[in-house]
């Protein structure tokens, strides 16, 4: 049995009488250490199903378990990084990090050991004692990184985590986020609507479709473990998807960024 | 240099005051002993603070203030914190606050000296009435205006009662608990007076009865301008408290 199992798994909204099905009948299996890409157009239902593997929503019909057991609730040994980085503001930079320590019965020097080093993993020694509102957009988001890798998780959820940053910091973080899910060995689920982050840095990436949300495909990126943006493998791999969205062919170049 | 033009308002600013004053007084026919100039007040209140009638005056006062302020804020951020997580409570008690909010605090007051006689009791119902609702409230829109985040952040890192309100919600809600804390210390500073004068037979609100039966305006205006007073310091001593936890808050 796959680490992560989804088994056709179904949601639906009734919003003013009429009823829109956000998951329709989604099956996927992930594996332990996998980095998976949810991409697709907005109202696929990525987010949603990430939700619902976060634990923050439960599906109307079907099954989703981790490790065998059904997710109701989120767990602490999985963490979630969001678009708006949720950080506490009136915390700083150290503090924000040891959040997640501070219910995990550690001493306070190894909570502010830990958190120190994974604020210099994500390159952001130095700014311990800044407060959110004192950094840049990516920064904020490397401070929610180190938060969430601090409590040393089995899963991070991330809910388009770089969607708010320009194009040139958020390459800056996706070549970090690579490196750091090498190294660290963590599954990780991304959620993204921009094919060339899922190219780069993918295991996996699952194709979803709108009206009903469903997954087309699930595309294996066979590129190894460090990826070059202009490599031609790379463009060769985000060709093919650009064609699986129907890009290719017609002028239509909405979706591309 | 900022300080010393915020300064220098202060002082024109209060000088034109008692200047107006003393114009009145120069221009009016009434009795010293009905009217008296700023000096005339002045002396008054020289003659309070020799025989020690102003600060016992003051420390009373203050006792109550200090007592029903403290306890009305306290009760109502806590009650503020619960009901602010309960809106399907809350829907039910809300009305039941609009209906008591507008009702000046005293009113109460013939009601509150039948039950508890005159002394520190009246005055201190009082200004817990004044200082209530406006923390109540701001605290209930406070916590209900929490940005989800925060709380799916806390979810996330396994983070539950009571430590979510106490590392989440109290200090997400904080600011605007703050202001709503800030307004009721003047209308409660208010409100001691009014309770006071009806309520019990020592502190500042009474002092200016006393003086009205002694027909002695001149204690009673020098004890006007000490309430003033006081009520600046306070407000100024909150505001550097508030300014203080602000700062840790989030070092704007």
């Amino acid at each position: 049995m796959a680490y992560i199992e989804v088994k056709n798994a179904c949601k639906k909204y009734i919003q003013n009488g009429s009823e829109t099905i956000v998951l329709d009948d989604v099956s996927l299996d992930i594996e332990k250490g996998e980095f998976i890409c949810l991409l697709g157009p907005s109202g696929c239902g990525k987010s949603t199903l990430l939700n619902a593997l976060a634990g923050f929503e439960t599906v109307n019909s079907g099954s989703v378990k981790i490790d065998g057991n059904e997710v109701k609730e989120p767990s602490e040994k999985n963490i979630t990084i969001f678009q708006n980085y949720g950080l506490l503001p009136w915390r700083n930079v150290l503090k924000n990090v040891e959040l997640g320590l501070e219910s995990k019965k550690i001493p306070k020097e190894e909570r502010q050991k830990i958190a120190e080093e994974y604020i210099e993993l994500v390159g952001l020694k130095g700014f311990e004692k800044r407060h959110p509102r004192q950094l840049s957009g990516g920064q904020q988001q490397r401070v929610a990184i180190a938060r969430g890798l601090a409590v040393d998780p089995d899963i991070i959820f991330m809910d388009e985590p770089f969607g708010a940053l320009d194009a040139i910091t958020r390459m800056k973080l996706q070549d970090d986020i690579l490196k750091i899910s090498r190294e660290q060995k963590k599954t990780i689920i991304f959620v993204t609507h921009d094919i060339e982050e899922a190219v780069f840095l993918a295991d996996r990436i699952v194709i979803m479709m709108a009206n009903p949300g469903r997954i087309k495909s699930i595309v294996k990126v066979p590129l190894g473990n460090y990826r070059n943006r202009t490599s031609r493998n790379f463009l060769y791999v985000r060709d093919k998807i650009f064609e699986l969205f129907n890009l290719k062919t017609e002028e239509y170049i909405e979706y591309v960024i | 240099m900022k300080k010393i033009v915020a300064f220098k308002n202060i002082v024109i600013s209060i000088a034109i005051l008692i200047g107006i004053w003393q114009l009145a007084y120069t221009c009016s026919n009434y009795s010293d002993a009905l009217f008296p100039s700023p000096y005339q007040s002045l002396l008054a209140l020289g003659e309070m603070i020799r025989n020690g009638s102003l600060f016992e005056n003051i420390k009373t006062s203050m006792y109550r203030f200090v007592t029903g302020y403290v306890t009305s804020v306290t009760v109502a951020v806590i009650l503020g914190l619960i009901l602010g997580r309960l809106p399907a409570v809350f829907q039910y008690v809300n009305p039941a606050v609009q209906l008591l909010r507008p009702i000046s605090p005293t009113a109460w007051m013939p009601f509150i000296v039948l039950l508890f006689g005159i002394g520190d009791i009246p005055a201190i119902v009082i200004i817990f009435i004044a200082a209530f609702f406006p923390v109540f409230l701001s605290t209930v829109s406070a916590v209900a205006s929490v940005d989800p985040i925060y709380f799916k952040v806390a979810r996330s890192f396994g983070i539950r009662q009571p430590q979510l309100t106490w590392k989440v919600i109290l200090p997400a809600a904080f600011p605007q608990i703050a202001s709503g804390i800030h307004l009721a210390i003047g209308t409660s500073w208010i409100f001691l007076v009014a309770g006071e004068m009806v309520g019990a037979q020592s502190g500042l609100g009474y002092q200016i009865i006393d003086a009205r039966n002694n027909i002695r305006a001149d204690i009673l205006l020098a004890t006007i301008v000490v309430i003033g007073v006081i009520g600046i310091i306070l407000d100024g001593l909150l505001k550097l408290a508030e300014n203080k936890i602000m700062k840790a808050w989030g070092g704007q």
